[in-house]
């Protein structure tokens, strides 16, 4: 019956699938069909809205402006890709029941079920686009001064969604930009932590013996410094710009990950699945790298979206406390800082700076929080990893 | 009578649909007598033991039926009155002892605590009673195991040690399940000993819950087969061991080099596997495993029927032979 | 027990000599020469060449690294830790007085994320399933993720600039000395306020969420089942045989959460202008004043390895399973 009944939706008119959503709202799906459109007409009315920047990117040397347009076309393309894609899966699958039983399906489903997780990762996505986007979105040049007299701390309104500040800034334009400084720190000193603490982790583990006391015991030095200490000391040595922050953050956030992978792949080493790779042949590196750190990979996801969390925070603490990145160069951390001593007659140079920070933060912690009851139910949260 | 089940439903509710682990059972114990329960791992026998206490975890419970005890439908009783006939008029013996005994408090203060409740003694009494109880288990130096803890116990004096705490309450049924499982062979003869010898003394009824037809064999007055959370058989030991009558039950005793020994039918086991809970063949859930399985069987399961005197059986062809 | 301590204690010394190590070759990584750091607070003023050479000996600058090196541990042996870059004085002197603000505000931080975490732990365990467990563990996760210093700026916004009931920042009133004994330890308590509660409040909703998890993975044991089948009441089931065996590990947790007090509070204690050994970390760090930094750094990596030790001799004490003889495994 179902069947038959789905045979004239089989082949909706072609330029109706290319039109994202056109195609899901002809097959009945409704929410995903407006949220497809919504988020393609937002697209085209961006590039339309801000055409004279959107085409003037290309002809500019300054590769954020030509990488922010880029990233426009990117999304509508990806957007038609997207929906064909979907539509075509929605028609292969009409009449058959679409309940994946491999565990990556029901992690899926596990993990849209979790409203929260999933608010959050929208938000996340929108905070890196619009830190992307900064360029083409921002009504105002974040370092101009204009009258600084008539412009100085002018509340929140239409033209200033988010004030001005005592050199008459609009703090819109600033915490965009900001966004992109501590959006990005965070997301690469995450990934240099992970990657030297996974690959760190993974020799101790493989190689045992000597090796592996001699690198836990280091482990061990390095784990007891409070990492804030270490981030402290370590910007007081080196002039902190922003490729040295971002190692800084990185080289002190490693040795948990390390300590963890260790332990996780000593646990995986003695199962049979090694021995039987190790009777094949295999060398060693390749049973580290085609075995063990897979079956690792689920808890490192959750732990590196606490890490990013972890790490956007400490740049704007290191930030707030004038060692991190340093004025002009807008970061939420340092927009707060400036804002701290005006908080009486204007307190939205420090609110939405520190609005925004708390969002992303509260976001990737939600996020993981879905991560982790999506890939592992029965795992209980460590207070900190 | 002193425990009568009746239709006795409990079922997890999981994300990948629902589990009836116990689908429709019924019997009796009557007081003072041994009554045995058999079926391979995962079929549900513990669940039947946790649905007469009502003590099934979430995300499961009891979905319907009566347990009559003293002739109060347990199931329905306020939680106050629940609580005594719980330690005072059931006690149970759980598989492992290592898990059931609070790894933090000591043995001593762990049998105590039961006699402070169920028999109202005053703490210095109750720890004298508890030492008694120790004795009484058959454990050496009673005053010296009371004061210790669970992890510096053996595996057969940590068994022992639960029977105690279970037998503190003076309960008029004990439910022992799976008491020897846990433990090595030699240990497992002391404990099934010290359970003839409780059954003989006390005089109270048990409920003998293990996958070991053997052990159920040797001790039992009655003995119940039990397939995916359901009977299938029920008779007699004597008879039961004799005569068995389901395919299940013959697979089971074939099974055994010592029960199957007389039997014309050589040692063998049942093919195949226990079915997924979640996933039961359809109509008698044991016609794929079963070698006089035909299309009849594959419709509706069978009723657990009376086959002969005290003799049940839940099988479309013993129907037909009798 | 004591025999228990001893050999801890003598198992973290290679940690500590670790620990001092570190500081010492981090500090020396800067690059160029050390005493340019010194000097740059005061370059404008054209220093003498020679009055260098004279510091560079008074610090012991010209001696080869691994002359350097040993000088170091010996004095930090000692507890010597040189002199102030900055304030001319010894080190030794301006950390004693600031470790004791430190110590006020973690311990209490520790004290209030105890109390709060650990009770809101329990109710959301119990009330599993229940509105407000579901509540509960989104809100605690949403305060663990709050940046301290913002949440810091926005309580100090309303409650001590629009409301006025806590002050913004220092450690005590004008008039202190004025005060009696109980009035000046409502006076320090008042101060305290704030920084204890942005400080304690993230520690707490870790604390109830570890809390939680723990105690519904204890319900969850056999042993819960078999308490409840003696006939306990669920209450005393709780409290008495779930409650204990969720705690223990608590300890352990306790001893984790230092290094992350000592770490936030940096942050807090400059916002309040709390003198501890946070805003001295601070300000050294922004004036180069190495020793200092180098003093502070060191001394907040011993305060958690004793702080875990502290939680491996409690957790020993607590745990009727851990034998003193043989040292833990982890
Ligand atoms: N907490 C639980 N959650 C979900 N399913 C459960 C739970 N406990 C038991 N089950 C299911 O109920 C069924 C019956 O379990 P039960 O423990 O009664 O088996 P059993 O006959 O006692 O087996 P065993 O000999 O292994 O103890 C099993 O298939 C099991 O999968
Ligand atoms: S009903 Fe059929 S399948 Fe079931 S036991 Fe009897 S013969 Fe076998
Ligand atoms: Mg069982």
């Amino acid at each position: 019956m179902r069947r038959e009944n789905a045979e004239p939706r089989r082949s909706p008119h072609r330029l109706r699938a290319f039109v994202p959503g056109l195609g899901h709202l002809a097959l009945g799906h409704t929410g995903r069909g407006v949220r497809l459109m919504l988020f393609s007409v937002a697209t085209i009315f961006l590039v339309v809205w801000r055409w004279d920047r959107f085409i003037d990117a290309f002809s500019t040397p300054f590769l954020d402006r030509w990488l922010a347009s880029i990233f426009l076309i990117l999304m509508l393309a990806g957007v038609i890709w997207y929906s064909l894609r979907d539509v075509g899966r929605i028609q292969q699958s009409a009449g058959e029941e679409r309940r994946g039983k491999s565990p990556w399906a029901v992690a899926m489903r596990r993990f849209r079920e979790n409203r929260l997780a999933v608010y959050s990762i929208y938000i996340i996505i929108l905070f890196y686009a619009l830190a992307i986007l900064a360029p083409i979105l921002t009504p105002y040049d974040p370092a101009a001064i204009p009258d600084v007299m008539a412009n100085r701390y002018l509340p929140p309104s239409g033209d200033h969604l988010f004030g001005t500040d005592e050199f008459g800034r609009d703090l819109f334009s600033r915490a965009l930009y900001g966004a992109r400084v501590s959006l990005s720190i965070g997301l690469l000193a995450m990934i240099i932590a992970k990657t030297i603490g996974t690959l760190y982790g993974s020799v101790a583990a493989y190689f045992g013996g000597t090796v592996d006391n001699v690198l836990m015991r280091i482990v061990d030095v390095w784990i007891a410094f409070p990492t804030f200490y270490l981030m402290l000391m370590l910007v007081g040595v080196f002039e902190a710009n922003i490729v040295v922050l971002v190692l800084i953050l990185g080289l002190t956030a490693w040795p948990g990950t390390a300590r963890f992978i260790r332990g996780e792949i000593l646990s995986l080493k003695n199962q049979a699945f090694t021995e039987s790779a190790r009777a094949i042949g295999l060398p060693a590196h390749l049973i580290i790298v085609r075995h063990l750190i897979p079956s690792a990979l689920s808890p490192v996801l959750v732990t590196a979206a606490l890490a990013v969390a972890g790490m956007i925070g400490a740049e704007a603490g290191l930030s707030y406390l004038g060692l991190g990145i340093r004025p002009p160069t807008p970061s939420w951390g340092n927009m707060v800082a400036a804002g701290k001593d005006n908080l009486l007659n204007a307190w939205w140079v420090a609110f939405f700076p520190g609005g925004l920070l708390t969002l992303t933060l509260i976001s990737f912690s939600l996020l993981a929080d879905g991560l982790r009851d999506a890939l592992d139910p029965k795992a209980l949260m460590q207070k900190y990893v | 009578m002193l425990l009568s089940v009746r239709d006795l439903r409990s079922a997890f509710f999981l994300d990948e649909g629902e589990l009836w682990a116990v689908d429709g059972i019924s019997f009796d114990v009557e007081a003072g007598e041994t009554v045995g329960l058999v079926g391979e791992s995962g079929c549900g026998k513990t669940i039947v033991a946790l649905s007469i206490l009502d003590l099934i975890p979430h995300p499961g419970r009891v979905v319907s039926g009566r347990v009559l005890f003293e002739g109060r439908d347990l199931l329905r009783l306020p939680p106050e009155e629940m609580r005594k006939v719980r330690g005072a008029g059931i006690g149970i013996i759980f598989q492992e002892a290592a898990a059931a005994l609070n790894p933090v408090y000591r043995i001593g203060n762990q049998i105590a605590d039961v006699i402070r409740l169920h028999r109202g003694l005053a703490r210095r009494d109750a720890w004298s009673e508890a030492v008694k109880v120790l004795a009484a288990m058959g454990i050496p130096e009673p005053e010296k195991r009371a004061r210790s803890y669970p992890f510096e116990l053996s595996g057969g004096m940590k068994q022992r040690a639960m029977i105690a705490i279970a037998m503190a309450g003076r309960p008029k049924l004990l439910i022992a399940d799976e008491p020897t499982t846990a433990l090595d062979l030699t240990v497992q003869a002391e404990i099934s000993d010290l359970l003839r010898q409780i059954q003989d003394e006390y005089r109270m009824a048990i409920l003998i819950i293990s996958h070991d037809l053997e052990l159920v064999a040797d001790m039992a007055d009655r003995t119940m087969v039990m397939y995916t959370g359901r009977l299938v058989e029920t008779a007699d030991t004597k008879e039961l061991v004799g005569e068995p009558m389901h395919p299940y039950t013959q697979g089971l005793i074939g099974a055994i080099p010592v029960l199957g020994a007389g039997s014309e039918t050589p040692l063998q086991g049942i093919p195949g596997a226990v079915p997924d809970l979640l996933d039961l063949p359809s109509g008698c859930t044991f016609h794929p495993r079963c070698r006089l399985a035909d299309d009849e069987c594959k419709l509706e399961p069978p009723p657990l029927e009376d086959a002969a005197h005290r003799h049940q059986c839940a099988c479309y062809k013993v129907r037909v032979q009798t | 027990m004591l025999k228990y301590i001893i050999k801890r204690l003598l198992l973290s010394v290679p940690l500590v000599l670790g620990i001092v190590t570190a500081t010492f070759f981090i500090a020396r990584l800067a690059p160029g020469d050390p005493m340019d750091m010194y000097l740059e607070p005061q370059r404008q003023r054209q220093v003498d060449p020679e009055v260098i050479e004279l510091m560079r000996k008074r610090y012991g600058l010209d001696q080869p690294i691994h002359v350097q090196y040993v000088t170091w541990i010996k004095n930090v042996a000692r507890g010597d830790f040189g002199e102030s870059f900055r304030h001319r004085r010894p080190v030794r002197d301006i950390v004693a007085e600031a470790v004791p603000y430190t110590l006020q505000l973690t311990i209490l931080a520790l004290l209030l994320d105890a109390l709060f975490g650990i009770s809101l732990g329990i109710i959301s365990a119990v009330k599993q399933y229940t509105k407000l467990d579901k509540t509960l563990t989104v809100g605690s996760l949403i305060v663990y993720a709050i940046p301290g210093f913002w949440l810091a700026l926005m309580l100090i916004m309303l409650f001590s600039v629009n409301l006025g009931w806590f002050p913004t920042s220092q450690t005590r009133s004008m008039n202190y000395e004025d005060l009696t004994m109980i009035g000046k330890f409502l006076d320090r308590l008042w101060h305290l306020a704030l920084p204890v509660f942005v400080l304690g409040i993230a520690g707490a909703a870790g604390t109830a969420r570890y809390m939680r998890n723990r105690l519904l993975e204890v319900l969850n044991e056999e042993y819960i089942v078999a308490a409840r089948a003696r006939g306990f009441r669920e209450r005393t089931v709780i409290v008495k045989h779930a409650l204990r065996n969720a705690l223990i590990p608590i300890v352990t947790i306790y001893g984790m959460s230092l290094p992350f007090l000592l770490g936030g509070a940096t942050i807090i204690e400059t916002i309040f202008a709390w003198p501890g050994m946070g805003r001295l970390t601070v300000a050294a760090v922004g004036g180069r004043d190495y020793p200092i930094i180098m003093a502070t750094t060191t001394i907040a990596a011993l305060l958690t390895v004793l702080g875990n030790l502290l939680a491996d001799v409690t957790y020993a004490a607590v745990d009727p399973r851990v034998s003193y003889d043989a040292p833990r495994k982890r």
